[in-house]
């Protein structure tokens, strides 16, 4: 017999970011800024998934995000489905796709890009290369660097 | 033609598109044959070296004094007092926007005239180089020279020889020639200085000739522009940099097989990569380069500044 039984507190109204891969939710919680806010978040980490193996999951109450912010999430959990809960139903599922910039969240790998020296946000465009790899070009130092590098600078 | 230039900042030569290149080499071609001291007067320009660049400082406060308009500025950035109050480089350019028609810029941080353009409340900005990344008008000024030399921007050889991989001039310019037809690249440098990846591949996307190639004698039967840049001693260890210099330097006797044509330029400053011997030969023309920067950058300023030219 399945037992059907949440991992992770259900909420009224809200968005629900599943399929996060594991030990990436911290991270997405602050470097979206999710915690900027007076709202109820929970948050589920090493979850069992049929998908991932192991998932972590981000709740949060009472806010709708946006597309932009959405997409935002594919540079880190490229495979995360949000859902919008309504009076505990789900009401819509969005699966994030590559924004064309991203702006705010990621630092310029240059240690000498003024965007690390001043009080402004960075800005960064996707590209692809030959190969298809993906890589963000720095909008301030033109610099181009792969996905991974600028990731792992964070 | 018109003048899409107006009012528009000059920050990196990938925002320039091949008419409004065109644009800027047939203004500076005018302003070469005769000088229009009217064109900008009542015009004032800031000159804001954050870092000091005396070739470049002077070669635009040139200009605008050739054009008529008036300067105010700095020339280092170390002995301004907003440097020693610490006050923002975003802060610094709000507040000189608003007493003066244009700006110039050069900063040791790349992006930095990007970020100029942000807070300069639509003052057209100038970039005169951020750090390792663009100097716009130093591209102008060499496409500027290689059309007056051979009389086209198409179907050139083009060798570039040294430090391939930080020289932002041989970045940009390639950039720069990539946009106009059946340009070749004949790229030499010592395997540790070889030219990035993102410039290599804008080449093959757009199915462009390049090729790298072990030293200057292999390619100079057959090349146009000899574009010499000087390797730096601090990029390479002090053993790699003795067996290395002397593939890369310039003799007279490196171009015996040279074409009449061939036209050798540099952005200066030399130190030892071209003997001074080939200054005396009729391929030299770094020097007339650098003079033509004035020209180049009056053709800049008045189209930014100015929206109708007969």
């Amino acid at each position: 017999m399945q037992i059907n039984k949440l991992q992770v507190e259900a909420i009224k109204s809200g968005t629900v970011i599943d399929h996060i891969p594991a030990n990436i939710g911290f991270k997405l919680l602050s470097l979206f800024r999710f915690t900027e806010t007076e709202k109820r978040i929970t948050i589920g980490l090493n979850l069992p998934s049929k998908k991932l193996e192991k998932k972590d999951i981000i709740k949060i109450e009472n806010t709708f995000l946006s597309d932009d912010q959405i997409n935002q999430l594919a540079i880190y959990a490229p495979h995360a489905t949000v859902n919008y809960i309504n009076e505990y139903n789900l009401v819509g599922k969005v699966f994030p796709t590559l924004p064309k910039k991203i702006n705010r969240i990621l630092i310029c790998p240059n240690s000498n890009c003024v965007s690390n020296h001043n009080f402004i946000t960075s800005s960064f465009i996707f590209k692809k290369d030959k190969f298809h790899n993906i890589n963000l070009k720095c909008q301030y130092c033109e610099k181009e660097f792969s996905k991974n590098i600028v990731l792992s600078y964070q | 033609m018109r003048n899409s230039l107006y009012k528009k900042s000059i920050i990196s030569i990938n925002d320039l598109k091949r008419n409004e290149l065109e644009l800027v080499l047939n203004k500076s071609a005018v302003l070469k044959k005769k000088s229009q001291p009217n064109l900008l007067t009542n015009k004032i320009i800031a000159s804001c070296f954050f870092e000091a660049s005396t070739r470049t400082r002077l070669s635009f406060e040139t200009a605008i004094y050739r054009l008529g308009a008036s300067i105010v500025g700095f020339s280092d950035g170390n002995n301004i007092s907003l440097k020693k109050k610490g006050e923002t480089l975003s802060d610094t350019i709000a507040v000189i926007s608003s007493y003066v028609d244009a700006i110039i810029i050069r900063h040791p941080q790349e992006g930095s005239a990007r970020l100029a353009v942000e807070f300069s409340n639509n003052v057209p900005v100038f970039n005169a180089g951020d750090g390792a990344n663009q100097h716009p008008t130093q591209t102008l000024l060499d496409l500027f020279t290689i059309q007056e030399t051979q009389n086209r921007l198409t179907n050139l050889n083009i060798a570039m020889v040294g430090d391939l991989k930080y020289g932002r001039t041989v970045h940009s310019l390639t950039q720069a020639l990539a946009k106009f037809k059946n340009n070749k690249f004949f790229f030499i440098s010592p395997d540790t200085l070889i030219m990035p990846n993102y410039i290599n591949d804008m080449l093959d996307k757009k199915n462009i000739y390049w090729k790298r190639y072990k030293n200057i004698e292999e390619v100079i039967s057959e090349i146009d522009i000899l574009y010499m840049t000087r390797i730096q001693k601090e990029r390479l260890d002090s053993t790699e940099y003795t067996n290395e210099k002397s593939k890369f330097v310039l003799h007279t006797t490196t171009l015996k097989n040279a074409r009449n044509n061939l036209k050798i330029l540099h952005p200066l400053p030399r130190i030892d990569e071209i003997d001074r011997d080939v200054d005396y030969t009729p391929y030299a023309w770094y020097f007339k380069q650098a003079a033509n920067g004035i020209y180049a950058r009056q053709a800049i300023l008045s189209l930014v500044l100015i929206k109708q030219h007969l």
